[in-house]
């Protein structure tokens, strides 16, 4: 049991436990602390000196850094402590592009809010008047550093997730965050994650927008527009408008999307149920003949292109199998004009709604060109409705179209670290055995906080024992990978998702970095509606059956190759 | 491999140096001084290639360290380092119209440490220790006492000449 103390919040008795520190604590007592930098699932840095406190006998302090002590009397509001935050921000604004009226982040920016909430209409400081030149190179994020107010978020969330790119450079009032050199982020080994975008509290990392492009392609009647909607994306897209995090929009988000004028609108999981059918073919084959193993899970973007970067050795271990959107979309263009009339190969554009930046990266791969055409991130298509006059809480709920739409509990829990393993192992237990697991509910892979980063499973297959890895972010997928090639690897299948948590915690999704709460809410959504699913095995969704009997002919066939996997290739830089 | 890299990287002599610091990268700073040591500056592809080889660094955090300290170089010294004291002493003894007219002189980009000839790098120093000549100017480990513009002009003037 944990000891429980008390400190004074205000003049108000607060119990606390084994809260980090004083910010979490003065929450608790429901009062809202200001802070850029500040980010509960990232290490803590001090460095924006906007939640500052006043605490008796002690002085000014960060209450992001100080650890709670029974008896201290915080004050939060004081005259001493707003002038010092009014002056920290009038020093930030004093340093920064102020450009609001046409910055993406415009609404959604900590830095505007604050201003507006202190009262902040002078600025006493001189402003800084030479703009450098902004980042657009890369397909997923950009990078101005005339919005940084060097709060380092950014950096250590690519640095404790990931594979590092971003640090400080220069000293002073020269400091700058950036990639090696400042070099263009498409020009250093960035896996386009966004999770820097993620936690930035201004435009100084925004995702690139394709939302206009998108809406020429909507509006002009010479196009059939086409939608597929990600698993992740159903239990966040919601938030924008009010819903709680992990409540399940799907329905009102097909509705949404016809209401902007997609002609048709299908849905990722039934690909992520195709996913499992091919992935899981190639997992029992590769664990009949012994070879190239463990299969890493290729559905990340993230990862596939941090594995080419950095151990293109390793790339035989990849599933050859493509990642939902991948398979979605040329199985849309090859098939729908078979059910659809006045859809042909040519006309039809894929665009697909997606928790993650790195999606718009994968469809500029040189393997999957042309296939997908648009990638919009969950926050983009909640501006889109917005944009579109769509009032979301009135909307009534609609069904996907047919036969790319039905899905199962399997497809829907990709969304969530562990989902995509679990999911599979139902499949293939089912290929071995020709039965399926009695318990589906593999909870040992599940979980989605910071001590559920690196999981393991081992599932009995009649008599053969398989062993499961799952990670999520880099940092965890490095030592797996370095696992394998040490031989100390004693697990069959590893699961990988760059981002912490996986998709539900997604660059793309609505902004969540404040609480880390909300991606377990998210989680939870999806494995309750696995659970309330009435079936929630891939194979057993009747549309995957008709798709491989009609279609595919089986897993693995001829034409399932060529539509549904792909290749890789090195992409490591030669020093 | 880009023409701009002065120096040929010799892998083998930076994977030595790292094997002394035990690849660990609280050594990072001594590791630069010693690549700082042995190139005369720290070529991009050294900093990559430490960042990329030592676990818990980046190129972007070895650039960062690199940028942060004054001691380090991200460009070829020249042949002739002039050294500019710009400490308490010399600055208001007038270090700067010195600065500027060793610049001017060299025909100094903005932004630009070395001459294009590679004969000259310029940087200014925060204290050289000789406050009672200020303002000094050190070119290799030659010390030039109370300098003015015209005096320093004179200096680099014979240096050229003696280069013809």
């Amino acid at each position: 049991m944990t000891d429980i103390k008390t400190l004074f919040v205000d003049g108000k008795e607060v119990e606390f436990t084994d809260e980090p520190n004083l910010l979490e604590v003065i929450k608790k007592a429901g009062i809202t602390i200001p802070t850029f930098c500040y980010r509960p699932d990232l290490t803590t840095f001090g460095a924006c000196r906007m939640c500052v406190v006043e605490i008796d006998g002690r002085g000014i302090q960060s209450s992001c850094t100080m650890p709670p002590e029974a008896g201290l009397k915080i004050h939060t509001n004081t005259q001493r402590v707003r002038r010092i935050r009014k002056t920290v921000l009038e020093l930030l604004l004093a340093n920064h592009d102020r450009n609001c009226l046409t910055c993406d982040k415009s609404g959604n920016c900590e830095l505007q809010k604050y201003s507006e909430e202190y009262g902040i209409t002078k600025i006493r400081y001189k402003n800084k008047e030479e703009l450098l030149p902004v980042d657009e190179s890369s397909p997923s994020i950009v990078r101005d550093s005339n919005k940084c107010i060097l709060c380092g978020a950014c950096v250590r969330a690519c640095a404790e997730y990931q594979h590092s790119v971003l640090g400080f450079a220069n000293r002073g009032s020269k400091t700058l965050v950036q990639p090696m050199k400042g070099k263009p982020l498409a020009d250093v080994e960035c896996v386009n994650c966004g999770q820097c975008a993620a936690v930035c509290p201004t435009g100084a990392l925004t995702i690139k927008s394709d939302i206009e492009r998108v809406y020429d392609v909507v509006l002009n009647p010479e196009y059939k527009t086409v939608l597929q909607i990600a698993p992740s994306v159903r239990v966040a897209l919601g938030e924008v408008f009010g819903l709680d995090a992990g409540e399940n929009s799907i329905k009102k988000i097909y509705a949404a999307a016809r209401k902007i004028g997609f002609d048709l609108v299908f849905d990722t999981n039934f690909s992520a149920d195709l996913t499992i059918m091919e992935e899981a073919n190639e997992f029992v084959e590769r664990l009949t003949k012994g070879e190239n193993l463990p299969i890493f899970t290729s559905c990340c973007p993230a990862w596939v292109k941090y594995l080419e970067m950095t151990h293109p050795d390793m790339l035989n271990h990849l599933s050859s199998a493509k990642s939902p959107q991948g398979m979605l979309s040329p199985v849309i263009k090859e098939f729908a004009p078979k059910y659809y009339e006045g859809f042909t190969k040519e006309n039809i554009k894929v665009i697909s709604i997606m928790p993650c930046t790195a999606k718009k990266y994968e469809i500029t791969r040189e393997q999957l060109k042309g296939e997908t055409d648009f990638v919009l991130t969950t926050s983009e298509f909640a501006k889109m409705i917005k944009s579109s006059g769509i009032d979301f809480s009135v909307l009534k709920e609609e069904e996907a179209n047919s036969p790319f739409g039905g899905y199962t509990g399997g497809g829907t829990i990709f969304g969530a670290s562990g989902g995509v393993a679990e999911a599979a192992v139902r499949t293939a237990y089912n290929m071995v055995t020709g039965e399926d697991l009695k318990d589906v509910n593999i909870t040992p892979l599940r979980g989605v906080d910071a001590s559920s980063r690196s999981k393991e499973a081992v599932i009995d297959i009649k008599g053969t024992k398989v062993k499961i890895r799952v990670v999520s972010t880099l940092i965890e997928a490095e030592k797996a990978v370095r696992e394998v090639k040490e031989g100390k690897a004693d697990f069959q299948m590893l699961e990988v998702m760059a981002c912490p948590g996986g998709c539900i915690n997604g660059g793309g999704q609505p902004i969540s970095c404040y609480d880390s709460k909300i991606k377990e809410e998210r989680a939870q959504g999806l494995y309750k509606e696995d659970e309330e699913l009435p079936i929630r095995l891939c194979h057993k969704n009747p549309d995957i059956i008709r798709i491989y009997k009609d279609h595919l002919e089986k897993p693995g066939s001829h034409l399932a190759h060529k539509l549904l996997h792909t290749t890789y290739s090195s992409k490591k830089k030669s020093l | 491999m880009s023409e701009a890299s002065v120096v040929k990287l010799d892998r083998k002599k930076l994977d030595e140096i790292l094997e002394t610091f035990h690849y660990s990268k609280s050594y990072l700073i001594a590791m630069l001084q010693k690549i700082q040591e042995i190139y005369k500056y720290l070529p991009e592809e050294a900093m990559t290639y430490i960042g990329e080889k030592i676990d818990g660094l980046s190129p972007a955090t070895v650039y960062g360290v690199a940028t942060f300290y004054a001691q380090f170089s991200l460009e070829p010294k020249g042949k002739y380092e002039i050294k500019v004291c710009d400490g308490t002493a010399c600055h208001v003894r007038g270090s700067m119209p010195v600065l500027n007219a060793i610049k001017s002189k060299l025909k100094l980009q903005e932004g630009k440490f070395t001459t294009e000839n590679g004969l000259f790098s310029l940087e200014t120093v925060s204290c050289l220790g000789a406050c009672g000549l200020a303002p000094v100017v050190m070119i290799n480990e030659k010390v030039y006492p109370q300098m003015t513009s015209d005096a320093i002009s004179i200096v680099i003037d014979t240096l050229m000449k003696e280069e013809v």
